[in-house]
């Protein structure tokens, strides 16, 4: 549309440039008057309801009991801090939860494209029954069918006398830091670094000389070696506190409250079923032109894999994984269906209700979910360039 | 001269074809995948005949109370007796009828434009989306043509959840074309206001934009002016649902190829004639599939309403196993709700596969 042949010259309003601008100094006008206007009915509204808005109530004190918190937290601690650990349990929930569901969608992905016929179809029915059924229906489900009406901890389910199943959720051991404990991390570090410096001397050596190196039984011994020995000379890192019961509940160890279950499994399931069309889509991709020529270079199946099928579906598959992994973060949010304290639930819900604070509480909770959204498809934008393919 | 007489055809070898010779190339072959097939066959031993057992052959359908349940398998008398608030929540019972007739006007508005014989669809279909909505509206709200007002606080069920799906898509359409469009332009201005906007929309989830709606809301607008809750829900799903609808259609507009736009302009079309005539058409037709999908995906999103106290589908049920009257039929009660769900978004997902390669005509490359 721009540089047209005998556009007319001055001032004109079918010249598309001149309409062009004022169409933008319309769009701005309206939006700028529109945001006024909220602003403006919001500010009276505010005053004739008597609230002062500002972020001063973030100091006061909350004075209600959080179910689970996973740094230290009294009644009397500020609404900043029921933040923090409202952040936390989200952050919890879609760490947790994009770990499974990775793994889960990776198999039943491949599961998918199985030449076995039975392991096939039952790939197909799971995904195609739960990427079918509302995430908050899967979680309620999970929470109030399953998870409540199992026994109480008197007749807990154990699972080999460690783990302990109930309607107060699943009990476990746990690590209780001991006097190796901090020569223990460093050790773990340095066999990191090492597994990383090994890795690009192993990948420069083989790009020069074309002698391979076995990086990956390499490595294991490192990331074994290393940790052991600090074990030996240091003493062991943690004591394993066991669950035990007491009463009418468990004792000691560590709990992951049903809420806290009901949604991982959900979500899990849910992003799973998602994430195995996306693997398996992906894999497609790669024509059988590639698997035939690897073969015929003399490679075997696992190598063929390994440098040629993978690394070429991994450009397919992470982009809309991306946006699974954000779909699921968003998705914990539906932890308010169950009362799991997270951001919602806790902040925009129990927070907000406390103290009236409405747009301040929405705007916080609303840009946490932004910057979560934001830094996750980042990191995932900086891995796709670094593995997309370079054309000629 | 002697006839020859060709001797019978040999049955096909056994270990080729057949039942015998499918089940070693598929379920046997090599070891591991024999041991997949038996993990296979045992999954599925422990899954379905416990399920059918406790759904179909144990369970009881017929009595009116939670006593005439067995407790050996499902209770489905709850669900053949609350049926009617799952399907229609409180709507008085006098009045469901103009929900029925809201929906068969619905089947039989659109049949006509499944049918490729018909002619002149395009006006049909126009005159079917201006006439239907406004038909719908007196009839579900009432308050005229002698019909009986029904608040909306009232409304509920599997209708609700149809009519916020609807009515949420519906509105996020044109919407979303236009912020597809304003993406897609050359106005520096324009452009970062869609950007934004979209990308806020998107970077959010659905909860915290249906509290910002039911708190917000009354904040925003001058005093005195006041929305019902259903009213507020549907504007925030519409709202968040047009930045998913405009990235699909962005999809579609992307892969128009550069000289569809060269000719519009060497036929001296103006911007609006350019998009409406040529690049639309052909974008919309493409992205069906997408925007199908995005009506699943807010179907399933409806289900959120419960956060904000409407009673949709999940949240009829969820009230109605609260019910001291039938106490611990939740799972029942959830179990029956998934399969309308997913009957809803199963056949959804069908059809968009079908359109996907009804409408798949050669210009995806």
């Amino acid at each position: 549309m721009q540089n047209q042949i005998g556009a007319p010259k001055g001032f004109s309003l079918t010249d598309p440039r001149v309409r062009a601008w004022l169409f933008q100094i319309i769009t701005v006008l309206a939006v700028i008057s529109l945001g006024w206007f909220l602003f403006d009915n919001t500010q009276t509204n505010l005053q004739h309801r008597g609230i002062t808005s500002g972020f001063g109530f973030l100091q006061n004190s909350a004075g209600f009991g959080i179910a689970q918190h996973l740094i230290d937290y009294k009644e009397s601690d500020s609404y900043a801090r029921v933040f923090l650990i409202g952040l936390l349990n989200t952050l919890l929930v879609t760490f947790i939860g994009i770990i499974l569901a990775t793994l889960l969608g990776f198999v039943l992905g491949v599961a998918r494209l199985s030449k076995n016929w039975m392991i096939n179809k039952l790939a197909t029915v799971y995904i195609e029954i739960f990427r079918n059924i509302p995430p908050l229906l899967q979680i309620l489900f999970w929470y109030f069918a399953v998870f409540l009406t199992l026994p109480g901890p008197r007749a807990a389910h154990s699972i080999l006398g460690y783990f302990f199943v109930s309607s107060r959720g699943l009990n476990m051991p746990a690590a209780i830091p001991a006097e190796g404990v901090w020569p223990f991390v460093i050790a773990v570090v340095i066999a990191i670094v090492a597994i990383v410096v090994m890795s690009k001397w192993a990948t420069k050596r083989f790009e020069e000389t074309g002698v391979p190196f076995h990086k990956f039984w390499a490595g294991l011994a490192l990331i074994v070696v290393i940790p052991a020995l600090s074990m030996l000379i240091f003493g062991v890192p943690v004591h394993w506190e066991l669950a035990q019961l007491q009463g009418f509940n468990f004792v000691g160890g560590w709990v992951m409250i049903p809420e806290l279950l009901a949604l991982t499994l959900a979500l899990t399931v849910y992003t799973a079923a998602f994430i195995a069309e996306i693997v398996r889509s992906g894999i497609k991709s790669v024509s059988h032109g590639q698997t035939e020529a690897a073969h015929s270079l003399g490679l075997r199946n696992g190598p063929t894999l390994r440098k040629v099928i993978i690394p070429q579906a991994m450009r397919v598959i992470i982009p809309p994984l991306t946006s699974q992994y954000l779909n699921l973060a968003k998705n914990s949010s539906l932890a308010a269906g169950i009362g799991y304290p997270e951001m919602v639930s806790l902040f925009a819900g129990t927070v907000l209700n406390q103290t009236g604070q409405a747009i301040e509480v929405i705007a916080i909770t609303m840009s946490v979910y932004l910057a979560i959204s934001i830094s996750i498809s980042l990191l995932m934008n900086w891995y796709n360039k670094r593995i997309a393919l370079i054309e000629r | 001269m002697s006839t020859h007489n060709f001797k019978p055809d040999m049955p096909p070898p056994g270990k080729v074809f057949g039942p015998m010779a499918w089940m070693r190339n598929n379920l046997f072959d090599g070891w591991f995948n024999t041991i997949l097939t038996l993990v296979a066959v045992y999954l599925i031993y422990l899954i379905i005949p416990p399920l059918l057992e406790w759904a179909i052959f144990k369970a009881s359908w017929v009595g009116t109370t939670q006593a005439d349940c067995s407790k050996e398998g499902a209770c489905w008398v709850f669900i053949i007796q609350r049926f009617g608030q799952f399907m229609y929540g409180y709507y008085p019972a006098e009045f469901r009828w103009r929900v029925d007739l809201t929906v068969w006007l619905a089947i039989i508005g659109v049949a006509p434009l499944f049918i490729a014989k018909v002619p002149k669809k395009g006006y049909y279909g126009l005159g079917f989306i201006i006439l239907y909505p406004i038909i719908a509206y007196f009839l579900l709200h009432g308050g005229a043509f002698g019909l009986e007002n029904v608040a909306t606080s009232q409304w509920g069920g599997l209708m609700l959840t149809l009519v916020i799906a609807v009515v949420g898509i519906a509105g996020a359409l044109p919407l979303g074309i236009l912020l597809a469009l304003g993406r897609r332009s050359n106005m520096p201005a324009v452009k970062v206001v869609c950007v934004t906007f979209i990308e806020f929309w998107r970077g959010v989830p659905l909860i915290t934009v249906l509290f910002m709606s039911s708190v917000m809301l009354p904040l925003f607008l001058p005093e005195g002016m006041n929305f019902d809750k259903l009213l507020r829900a549907l504007i925030g799903v519409i709202l968040f649902q047009s930045a998913y609808v405009a990235e699909v259609v962005r999809g579609g507009m992307q892969a128009i190829p550069k000289g569809q736009y060269e000719a519009a302009a060497a036929m001296a079309l103006g911007y609006w004639r350019t998009m409406g005539l040529v690049i639309l058409p052909q974008a919309l037709k493409m992205v069906i599939p997408g925007l199908v999908n995005t009506l699943i995906a807010l179907f399933k999103d409806t289900s959120l309403v419960i956060i904000i106290g409407l009673f949709d589908l999940l949240n009829s049920v969820k009230q109605a196993s609260a019910d001291p009257k039938w106490l611990g039929m939740a799972t029942e009660g959830y179990v029956f709700a998934a399969l309308v769900f997913w009957i809803f978004c199963f056949g959804m997902s069908r059809y968009s596969q079908y359109l996907e390669r009804k409408l798949d005509t050669g210009h995806k490359r």
